[in-house]
C-alpha cells in the first residue's frame, strides 16, 4: 500500500506541475478524487488488507488524500491568480481622447435670452405675458396714443393683413391694453401692484441685411400703482438691468419720443465692452442705447381702462421696452441678425444651455 | 440736421461756456447728438495775399509763377488756378500754415521753389467750389488773418433728425438757441426783423381754395432787386449746415428755413398775378425745378397762378416759375399747409425734400409773418436799393387753439418722485417760452404757439419740459413702495418651457424660428404650392401668404440643412393662421411644430419615434394617454396612408405625418422626414391627470408571455381591447418585449404581468384570466404565433 502511494504520489507531482490551466486541474483532481478517482481505488483495496494493518493504511490514505487536496488547492489559487493577471493584461486600456458624438440639442438663442429675463421678472414679482402675432389696429395704435396720422402707421413700415383692421404687430407695446384691462381689477380693488412682462415677436416691413430684419423680439415691460414716479423708474430700470448684465451698470436717461409714454425717453448703458472709454462697439461715444422707456402716457392709462376721465393721473406708471433679438446678439457676440430667423443648424446648434 | 453754434450765438449770448459739455448737456435734456465736427480747426496760418505778379511757368502748360505779398514778406508761389492773376487778392496759405489734411511746406515744382499755396473756398472747406483761387475784397489788407475775415471757425452738431419728430420748433438754429437759454439760464435775444414800409394799397392776390389742407399763406411782393450773391458769412453758414448756396433769393429763402425752421418759397415776381391753393380737380403733370416731370394726384395740395401750377405746397417749387440770375422781383411764399398732407404727398411721390421733412412735423402757423418780416429784414441788409411793393398779405385760415395747462407742485412733486423748487419750476417754463403765472405752489401756463400744434397739451408734457431741462442725471433715485406679491409662472409658459426642455434634451432636437408667412420660391423648390390664405396687405400674388402649418416654413429648413448631419430634429412654438374666424378676423393658432429627419433610420422607425414623442409629452404634461387616427391629406406634401390626428380625451390637439414620396424626392434621396402639429391653445385647455400613485405589492407576481400574429390591418388598439375593455384586477401591466416585422409575417410578444396586492397569485388563477384574453383575441382574428 505504502508502495502504490508513493508511485501515486509522484504522478501526482509530476501531473500537476504539467496543468497549465484550470480546466487541466479539474480533469486531475476528477484522476485523483472522484468516487471513480485512483485515491478511491485504493480506498477499495483496503478491504483486502490484514485487519491489524487497516488502520495504518486508512491513515496513509487520508493523509495522501488530504495532501492532494493541498497541492490541488494551492495551484487552482495559483492558475487563479494568473487568469486575472492575464485578464487584467489583456483588457483594453481605453482612449477617452476619442471624439464622441453629443446628443444634445440646442435652444434658440431668443428662448436662453427670454427665459433669463423672465427669471430675472418673476424674482421681482413680474407677471410674465403672452400675446397674439396678429394684433387689431386699436390694441397696436389707437389704445397707445398714436393717432390716425401718426407715420409708425405707415404702409411701408406695418404689415397690415387682408382681414379687417389687422395687422402683424409691429411692437410689444400692442399688449398694454389687454394686459391693463387684465390686471386692472385687481389693482383698483385689491391694491395690487400691475407687474407684467410680455415678450413676442414683431414685424416691421425693412429690407433684411446683417442689421435689419423683418422680425425680431420684444420684451415690454409695465408696471403701474398709485404715486409710481420717474425717479422709481430710473431706479427699476438700473436694477434691472444690473441683473441682466450681471454688474453693476451705470445708466442715463435722455429725452425720446413715443407716443405712449410721456415723458419719454431713450435710456442708455455705459458701454460694457470699453466702460465708457469709448470704443467701436459705441461709436466711441462710450454709451449703448438700449431700451426706449418711460411714464406710461395718460390717454393709454385711460384707454386701458385704469385711470377715468375725472382723475387721469389716480394711478401713474412706467413702461420699457427691450430688445431681445439685440440683447441675443450683444450676449452672445451674433454679429449678423440673420442668423436668427435662418434655420442654418450649423449656427442655431451651437446654443445649447448652460 | 446740422447746427452751427456760430448762429446759436446770434441768439443768444454763449461767453464764457463750455460749448462741448453744453452740446452734451443738449443730448441729455433735448435731443441726441450724432456727431461734432470743428470747423476751421484744420486751417492754420492762412492770410490774405496780394499777386503782385504773375508769369508763366516756364516748365509747364499750366501753372504760374506768382509773387505773393504776405503783409510781412512777398513770397514766390507756383499756382494751378487760372483765375491767378496779378492784382488780386486772395487766400494765402504760408509755409508752416496748414490747410486741411495739407501741410504747406516749401517745395520746388516742376524746378520752381514755391514757399506757399493761394487757396480755393473748398480747400479752406468753406464750400464745394474748387474753380479757382478765392478772389477777396481788395480793400483787405495784405497778412491779415482769414479767419478774422470769415467766420471759419465755427463748431456744428449734428442730431439725429428722428429724436426731432416731435418738435417742429428745433428745425431751426432759433429754436435750438431757445434750449441753449434754458439750458444756460440766458436770454433769449429777440429776432431782428424789419417791418414793412410799403404804405399803398397793394396786396398780393392769394386764393385759398382748399381750406381744409391749409392753415396760412403769407405773401409779400419784392421788385428791384438787383444783388445776386449772398454774403460770404451766409454762404458758409448754408454750406457748414448742408446747404449749397445758389443765388441770393433762394439762398435766402434756405437761411430762413434753417433759421427759423419756416420753409419759404420764392416765385418769378414776373410769373405769378394771383396765388391759387388748392387740390388740382384731376390728375396732371407737373415739372419741378429739379426738371423731373411728376406725376400729381387730385389729393395733392397746389399753388397755383390763377390756373397754372407752379408749385407742390410744401414739397418743391415747379421748374417754370423758378428764381434765376435774371430775376429782379418776387412774390414770396410763407405758409403753413396740413402736415399729413404734406407727408403723404411726398411719400406718393417720393419727393421728401428739407421743407416738406419740417411741414410734416406741423409747423407753428404764427410763424408765417415773423418769417416774412425776417426775409425782408435780411434781403435789406445785402440789397438797399429793393422796394417792397405790396401790404404783407396775410391769408389766416385756420388757427390751432391756445392751449393752457393748470397744475401744482404736489403734482410734479408726485409724478417726478423727487423735490423740484416752484422758483426752479416757473424759470424753466419761462424761460422755453411758456407764459407762467403762479399763485404760491400753483401754476397756470399758456403753451408757447411753437409748441401747441400737437407737442404739449397736458399736465405730463409740462413734467417732461422740467425734468428734461432740471437733467436726470440729478434726480434722486428710489424704489417703488409697491406691496411685493408673488407672481407664478403661467400654465402656457410652464407647457412651453416643459415641451422645450424634453425635444432639446431628450430628443436633442435643435430649436429654430421661421417666418409666418409661406415662401412661395422654397415651397416651388419642393413641388409644393402657396395654401391660401389671410395675406399681408398690398403684397404681390402668392407673396405674404400667412402660412397654414408650421410646416411650410419646415421643409425649406430642412431642404436647406439636408446635409448638416444624417440626422436630426427641428422644433419651433411658434404661429400658424387657420384662415378666417366667423367674423373674419384671422384665426391665429400657437403651434408646436416638430420635424424628424434622418438618412439613417428608416422612416417606421422614425415615425415611431415621433410617436414615441407625443406620447412622451402628453405624459409629461397631462399623464393621459394618446389616440391616433388616420385621416385625410389637408395638405400637399402629407402622406396619403400615414397621416393621423393625434387626439386626446377625445378631442383633436394636433397631427402627425410623413413625407408625400414626391416631396421627399426633391429634397434628397433615401431620407425620412416624420411631421407633428400640436396646437398648444388646445393642449393647454385639456387637464392633466392627477398622479396617480400604486403601492407595489409585497406579494410575487406572475409574467406570462404571449407571442401574437397580426394580420395586416389590425391595429394595436383593437387587439389591446381584449384585456382592457373586460378589466382584469389582477392584471397590472401589459409590456412589448419583442417585434417581429419581415414585411409578411408580424409579430408582437407581450409580457403580462398579473399580481395582487394582498396575497400570491396561484397559476391557476392566472391561467384562467389568461384562456379569457385568448378568446378575445380569437374573437379579433389574432392567432398565438407557434
Amino acid at each position: 500500500m505504502k508502495d502504490k502511494i508513493e508511485a501515486l504520489r509522484s504522478k501526482f507531482s509530476s501531473e500537476l506541475k504539467t496543468v497549465a490551466d484550470l480546466s487541466s486541474l479539474e480533469e486531475l483532481r476528477q484522476t485523483f478524487m472522484s468516487k471513480k478517482g485512483a485515491i478511491q481505488d485504493l480506498m477499495k483495496e483496503l478491504g483486502k488488507i490484514p485487519n491489524d494493518q487497516k488502520k495504518d493504511a486508512g491513515q496513509m490514505i487520508n493523509s495522501f488524500k488530504q495532501e492532494v487536496n493541498e497541492h490541488f488547492e494551492a495551484r487552482k489559487k495559483e492558475l487563479e491568480e494568473l487568469a486575472l493577471k492575464a485578464l487584467l493584461d489583456h483588457t483594453e486600456s481605453y482612449d477617452d481622447s476619442m471624439p464622441t458624438g453629443n446628443p444634445c440639442g440646442s435652444y434658440h438663442p431668443i428662448t436662453l435670452i427670454q427665459r433669463e429675463l423672465e427669471d430675472i421678472f418673476e424674482s421681482m414679482g413680474f407677471d410674465v405675458e403672452d400675446y397674439n402675432e396678429i394684433v387689431d389696429d386699436y390694441n397696436c395704435f389707437e389704445a397707445l396714443n398714436i393717432p390716425k396720422f401718426h407715420p409708425a402707421r405707415d404702409m411701408q413700415d406695418t404689415y397690415y393683413l387682408t382681414t379687417p383692421n389687422q395687422l402683424l404687430k409691429s411692437h410689444t407695446s400692442a399688449a398694454q391694453n389687454t394686459i391693463m384691462r387684465k390686471y386692472g381689477d385687481k389693482l383698483k380693488k385689491y391694491g395690487r401692484p400691475i407687474r407684467a412682462v410680455f415678450p413676442g415677436r414683431c414685424f416691421r416691413n425693412e429690407a433684411i441685411d446683417a442689421c435689419h430684419e423683418n422680425t425680431f423680439f420684444q420684451m415690454e415691460g409695465v408696471m403701474i400703482d398709485k404715486d409710481i414716479s420717474i425717479s422709481n423708474l430710473i431706479y427699476f430700470m438700473k436694477t434691472m438691468l444690473s441683473e441682466v448684465f450681471e454688474r453693476d451698470v451705470t445708466v442715463r436717461l435722455r429725452p425720446g419720443f413715443f407716443p405712449f409714454v410721456e415723458p419719454g425717453f431713450e435710456l442708455d448703458i455705459q458701454c460694457l465692452i470699453c466702460g465708457g472709454d469709448g470704443c467701436p462697439s459705441c461709436k466711441n461715444s462710450g454709451w449703448l442705447e438700449l431700451c426706449p422707456c418711460g411714464m406710461i402716457h395718460p390717454n393709454v392709462l385711460k384707454h386701458g381702462g385704469i385711470n377715468s376721465e375725472e382723475d387721469p393721473f389716480e394711478y401713474t406708471g412706467f413702461a420699457f421696452g427691450l430688445g431681445l433679438t439685440r440683447l441675443a446678439m450683444m450676449k452672445y457676440g451674433v454679429g449678423d441678425i440673420r442668423v436668427f430667423n435662418d434655420g442654418d443648424l450649423s449656427a442655431l446648434s451651437q446654443f445649447v444651455s448652460r | 440736421m446740422l447746427v452751427s453754434m456760430n448762429w446759436i450765438r446770434d441768439f443768444v449770448d454763449l461767453d464764457g461756456q463750455n460749448i462741448e459739455e453744453l452740446i452734451h448737456r443738449f443730448t441729455l435734456s433735448t435731443a441726441e447728438v450724432e456727431g461734432i465736427e470743428y470747423k476751421g480747426a484744420d486751417i492754420e496760418n492762412v492770410v490774405v495775399g496780394e499777386i503782385l505778379s504773375c508769369e508763366d511757368h516756364p516748365d509747364s502748360d499750366h501753372l504760374h509763377v506768382l509773387k505773393v505779398d504776405g503783409g510781412d514778406a512777398v513770397y514766390d508761389v507756383v499756382c494751378g488756378a487760372p483765375n491767378a492773376r496779378t492784382g488780386i487778392k486772395t487766400a494765402f496759405a504760408k509755409v508752416g500754415g496748414r490747410v486741411g489734411q495739407m501741410k504747406i511746406e516749401s517745395a520746388k515744382l516742376r524746378g520752381v521753389v514755391s514757399n506757399g499755396m493761394c487757396c480755393s473756398e473748398k480747400e479752406l472747406g468753406i464750400s464745394d467750389d474748387h474753380s479757382g483761387i478765392m478772389e477777396l475784397d481788395p480793400a483787405l489788407a495784405n497778412g491779415t488773418d482769414i479767419k478774422k475775415v470769415f467766420p471759419i471757425d465755427d463748431i456744428v452738431f449734428e442730431v439725429d433728425n428722428k429724436s426731432l419728430t416731435n418738435r417742429p420748433d428745433l428745425w431751426g438754429h432759433y429754436g435750438m438757441a431757445r434750449e441753449f437759454a434754458a439750458l444756460t439760464g440766458r436770454e433769449l435775444k429777440k429776432l431782428e426783423i424789419m417791418e414793412n414800409d410799403y404804405t399803398g394799397d397793394k396786396e398780393v392776390a392769394i386764393e385759398v381754395r382748399n381750406t381744409d389742407l391749409v392753415y396760412r399763406y403769407t405773401s409779400v411782393r419784392i421788385e428791384n432787386i438787383t444783388k445776386k450773391e449772398s454774403r460770404m458769412q451766409m454762404k458758409i453758414r448754408l454750406f457748414y449746415c448742408g446747404t449749397r448756396a445758389i443765388n441770393l433769393l433762394a439762398d435766402l429763402t434756405n437761411y430762413l428755413m434753417l433759421e427759423l425752421g419756416q420753409p419759404m418759397h420764392a416765385f418769378d415776381g414776373n410769373k405769378i398775378s394771383k396765388i391759387v391753393v388748392d387740390t388740382p380737380k384731376e390728375a396732371i403733370k407737373f415739372t419741378t425745378l429739379d426738371g423731373q416731370e411728376r406725376d400729381i394726384t387730385t389729393d395733392t395740395l397746389m399753388i397755383y397762378d390763377n390756373e397754372t401750377p407752379v408749385a407742390i405746397a410744401g414739397i418743391m417749387g415747379g421748374l417754370d416759375s423758378e428764381i434765376t440770375d435774371d430775376t429782379n422781383s418776387l412774390v414770396l411764399e410763407s405758409a403753413n399747409f396740413d402736415g399729413v398732407s404734406v407727408r403723404k404727398s411726398a411719400s406718393r411721390l417720393a419727393l421728401r425734400t428739407d421743407a416738406s421733412a419740417r411741414y410734416e412735423k406741423t409747423l407753428d402757423p404764427e410763424m408765417t409773418l415773423t418769417a416774412v418780416k425776417r426775409f425782408m429784414k435780411l434781403l435789406f441788409d445785402v440789397d438797399k436799393d429793393a422796394k417792397i411793393v405790396s401790404r404783407i398779405t396775410d391769408s389766416y385760415v385756420k388757427k390751432y387753439p391756445v392751449i393752457t395747462i393748470d397744475f401744482d407742485k404736489k403734482f410734479i412733486d408726485r409724478y417726478t418722485g423727487i423735490d423740484i423748487s416752484c422758483d426752479r419750476i416757473k424759470d424753466t417754463l419761462v424761460s422755453l417760452g411758456f407764459d407762467t403765472a403762479q399763485n404760491g405752489e400753483s401754476f397756470t401756463v399758456t403753451v408757447p404757439s411753437f409748441r401747441a400744434t400737437k407737442d404739449i397739451s397736458m399736465k405730463a408734457d409740462i413734467v417732461e419740459e422740467i425734468t428734461r431741462i432740471y437733467g436726470y442725471d440729478n434726480f434722486a433715485i428710489k424704489t417703488t413702495l409697491s406691496p411685493l406679491l408673488p407672481a407664478k409662472t403661467s400654465m402656457l409658459r410652464k407647457e412651453e418651457n416643459m415641451i422645450k426642455d424634453l425635444l432639446v434634451k431628450a430628443y436633442a432636437m435643435n430649436e429654430v424660428h421661421t417666418r409666418v408667412w409661406q415662401d412661395p420660391d422654397e415651397l416651388r423648390d419642393l413641388g409644393l404650392k402657396v395654401t391660401d390664405n389671410v395675406k399681408i396687405l398690398g403684397s404681390a400674388d402668392d407673396q405674404g401668404v400667412l402660412r397654414r402649418s408650421l410646416m411650410q416654413s419646415f421643409l425649406p429648413v430642412i431642404n436647406k440643412n439636408k446635409n448638416y448631419k444624417p440626422s436630426f430634429g427641428i422644433f419651433e412654438i411658434g404661429r400658424k393662421v387657420n384662415g378666417t374666424r366667423a367674423d373674419g378676423t384671422a384665426d391665429e393658432v400657437r403651434t408646436l411644430g416638430v420635424a424628424l429627419y434622418s438618412k439613417a433610420e428608416p422612416e417606421k422607425q422614425l415615425y415611431f419615434k415621433g410617436v414615441e414623442l407625443v406620447n412622451t409629452v402628453l405624459d409629461e404634461l397631462k399623464h393621459k394617454k394618446v389616440n391616433y387616427v388616420k385621416t385625410d391629406c389637408v395638405f400637399d406634401y402629407q402622406h396619403p396612408k400615414n397621416t393621423s390626428d393625434i387626439i386626446v380625451d377625445n378631442v383633436k390637439i394636433g397631427v402627425i405625418n410623413t413625407v408625400h414620396p414626391s416631396v421627399l424626392a426633391k429634397i434628397t434621396r433615401n431620407a425620412a422626414i416624420v411631421m407633428i402639429e400640436i396646437e398648444m391653445d388646445t393642449l393647454l385647455g385639456i387637464d392633466a391627470d392627477d398622479l396617480s400613485f400604486d403601492e407595489p405589492s409585497k406579494f410575487p407576481g406572475i409574467d406570462y408571455d404571449l407571442s401574437l400574429v397580426i394580420n395586416e390591418g389590425t391595429r394595436y388598439e383593437n387587439i389591446e381591447e381584449c384585456w382592457t375593455r373586460d378589466g382584469f384586477k389582477e392584471l397590472k401591466d401589459v409590456s412589448v418585449i419583442d417585434m417581429y416585422d419581415n414585411g409578411n409575417i408580424k409579430s408582437v410578444t407581450l409580457r403580462f404581468r398579473f399580481e395582487l396586492p394582498d396575497r400570491t397569485l396561484t397559476s391557476e388563477e392566472v391561467q384562467v384570466d389568461i384562456d379569457r384574453i385568448l378568446t378575445n383575441l380569437r374573437r379579433v382574428n389574432v392567432e398565438l404565433k407557434l
